[in-house]
């Protein structure tokens, strides 16, 4: 129960008693980690798998490939690979942090928002003020996370939901990126970020493209890939991402064992926001401008990307390797549905048969995790 | 219905460590030493208000280590009041609480825990869907590596467990189970061992067997006796006395926020600590009550 030591010992009397009975393990680094019990060996591999949150989304993306595959031409070629990569990528980097804060038992409503304000800033500091591109993204970059960090704040310090909270900051953002855009440019639109000073240097990091197989991709796409590593990584391996199952999971448990439970929330508020600055910054750095009315929407887009991933949407369980499966699973549908020719209205029922699906399906993984093995 | 391992009977605390460590193979020595003579927490006439309405009053007590102190009462009778002044929530009015001998005024639970005062309450303090491993460590983590590559040392986070676990005699299948698949009694186990642990002297269990079952409260007063053994003083709140009589060495009677008195095991035996809980006369006059209505 103790905190105060943070490196537990292993006093070396303790391996007494039980311990010494068990087939001696080696000494070092084996002995630390016994055998499996032989009594959990025949069924574990298959539970392990049936318990990873990303197994859903894992098993949906295959079948969403195939399908494509089959029914649209040029789907699953080189090019078209391309085009679903980089219908993901966007949502995927926004779903990941999304998950991370949902497994941290939040919601963020005013991530898809905070895409359109941070490149509006960047935009207009570097189009209007004539500064270079890259002090501007750090002046958006430190706006995205002083909104990330009240939403956070207000969040832990009322004990409010978050979905009401950040939907305050939602219309506000909303109401803000309206109303500046307007009263600097009188229009609702910031274009012209080609001709400023860092546009080069900046959209190299991202907005360029990759050559690989013959076919250009994004690069946006590899900063997808890399945060869905690092937030997995996160997750699995570090203290923080400990925290992250513990606050979202039981609050109070975690904070009697000396979690600091409002801190992580708040960072992980800071992480979602964060990541709409990155999101922003491509957007502006690659279409060069920005409508004051983007993003909106795309909060819930993020949230059933983390769901469809697995996430539970009262936190405390979740991945973000499925997050970003999740998002992949969007952009094969969206595009998918293109190649093949179809009305694009088509995509709404797809999306909503695949939520009812994903959750459907994560309920009883869920359950299946949890499920008394007496 | 319970069966603790066989102990020594003792009479002084050396014998009852000496005995305990060849039994568990750990030389945990307790703080209070035989020299010292003062008991490891101490309670002397302590009272405790709320507004108008008395609490507790007048209740001394004392927890040895190698022992398990039982606090035995009926429901309103004193028994959350009297652990959260032990566990640091609350503060006394009246007495003196020593720990170690020496008078002190814990203002939060913090101070408490750093004393090796650690509280396993009732609502575990544990995440169901995490795996046992994590719950374990949860807080204080072990870790590797600098800066930003500090990880957790998983191998090491996972053997501890699994070691600490088994020397406390709690044999998991597997530490990578969510602890929502343990069984309540295990669940409390694992909170137990997690305590011990981390350099807990005393453990005060907030009716650990209260929502259990007869064979799963039979497991957690195994624990109970094996945390003993190894040195710990035990405090078991419990409003059962069968659960209470065979771990215990001294029992606390709580009644209406007053202390019904404090006896040793040689003093009181299993049938009167029934009756005394019961509330003695009342439930003889309640069985002749119940006996005349059945004949009219």
């Amino acid at each position: 129960m103790s905190t105060s030591s943070s490196t537990p010992s292993v006093p070396t009397e303790a391996a007494g008693g039980a311990d010494r009975a068990a087939p001696a393990p080696a000494a070092g680094a084996v002995a630390v980690e016994p055998g499996p019990d032989e009594r959990v060996a025949p069924a574990r591999l298959a539970h392990r798998l049936l318990i990873r949150p990303e197994l859903g989304s894992l098993i949906g993306a295959v079948l969403v490939m195939c399908f494509f595959a089959i029914v649209a031409d040029g789907f699953f070629t080189a090019s078209g690979a391309a085009t679903w990569l980089d219908d993901s990528a966007t949502l995927g980097i926004m779903a990941v942090a999304v998950a991370l804060l949902m497994i941290g038992g939040e919601f963020d409503l005013s991530a898809g928002v905070m895409t359109a304000s941070t490149a509006l800033i960047t935009a207009m500091l570097a189009t209007r003020a004539g500064w270079s591109v890259w002090p501007a993204l750090v002046v958006s970059l430190v706006f995205a996370l002083a909104v990330g960090a009240l939403n956070g704040w207000l969040v832990v310090r009322t004990g409010l939901p978050s979905f009401i909270i950040t939907l305050g900051t939602f219309l506000a953002l909303q109401g803000l990126n309206l109303g500046v855009t307007r009263h600097v440019t009188n229009s609702v639109q910031v274009s012209g970020m080609r001709s400023t000073d860092g546009y080069e240097s900046a959209g190299r990091f991202f907005a360029s493209t990759m050559a690989i197989a013959g076919t250009e991709i994004q690069v946006s796409v590899l900063w997808w890939l890399v945060l869905a590593a690092l937030a997995t990584w996160l997750l699995a391996r570090t203290r923080f991402g400990n925290w992250i199952y513990a606050v979202g999971g039981a609050p109070v448990s975690a904070r009697n064992v000396g979690v600091p439970v409002d801190r992580t929330k708040i960072v992980l508020f800071m992480t979602t926001a964060g990541a709409g600055w990155l999101v922003g910054s491509i957007n502006i750095l690659r279409y060069t401008s920005v409508q004051a009315n983007q993003g909106i929407g795309l909060e819930f887009q993020y949230i059933i990307a983390a769901v469809i991933g697995g996430c539970l949407l009262t936190g405390g369980y979740g991945s973000a390797i499925g997050a970003a499966v999740g998002a992949l699973i969007f952009g094969m549908a969206r595009q998918g549905i293109v190649y093949a020719k179809w009305n694009s209205d088509w995509f709404q029922l797809f999306l909503g048969v695949m939520l009812l699906a994903a959750v459907l399906v994560n309920n009883s993984f869920r359950r299946r995790a949890e499920r008394s093995r007496r | 219905m319970t069966n603790p391992p066989a102990r020594p009977q003792a009479g002084e605390p050396s014998t009852i460590e000496s005995a305990a460590a060849a039994e568990t193979g750990a030389t945990k020595a307790p703080a209070s030493g035989p020299g010292t003579g003062a008991h490891l927490l101490e309670l002397r006439g302590v009272g405790k208000r709320f507004g108008s309405v008395i609490a507790l009053d007048d209740v001394s007590t004392s927890v040895d280590a190698g022992e398990v102190t039982c606090v035995l009462g009926d429901n309103g009778a004193g028994k959350s009041t009297f652990i959260k002044i032990l566990a640091g929530v609350h503060t006394n009015e009246s007495g003196a609480y020593l720990v170690e001998g020496t008078p002190v005024r814990f203002s939060s639970p913090r101070q408490a825990l750093d004393r090796g005062i650690a509280t396993v309450y009732q609502d575990l303090a544990v995440v169901p869907l995490m795996s046992v491993w994590r719950n374990f460590f949860l807080g204080s983590e072990p870790r590797k590596g600098r800066g930003p590559f500090s990880r957790l040392d998983i191998a090491e986070a996972r053997g501890t467990a699994r070691r600490a676990l088994s020397e406390m005699g709690i044999d998991l299948r597997d530490v990578e189970q969510p602890v929502g698949t343990l069984s309540g009694g295990e669940r409390q186990c694992v909170a137990i061992a997690r305590a011990v642990h981390f350099g807990a002297k005393v453990l005060i269990l907030d009716e650990p067997t209260a929502a259990l079952g007869v064979k799963q409260a039979g497991v957690v007063l195994r624990y109970i006796a094996r945390a003993r053994d190894r040195g710990l003083g035990v405090v078991f709140i419990t409003h059962n006395p069968h659960h209470a009589y065979p771990v215990g060495d001294r029992f606390l009677l709580l009644n209406r926020g007053r202390s019904q008195g404090c006896f040793g095991k040689s003093e009181i035996t299993l049938a009167e600590l029934t009756r005394q809980m019961a509330g003695g006369a009342e439930l003889e006059a309640l069985a002749h009550e119940l006996h005349a209505e059945a004949k009219a």
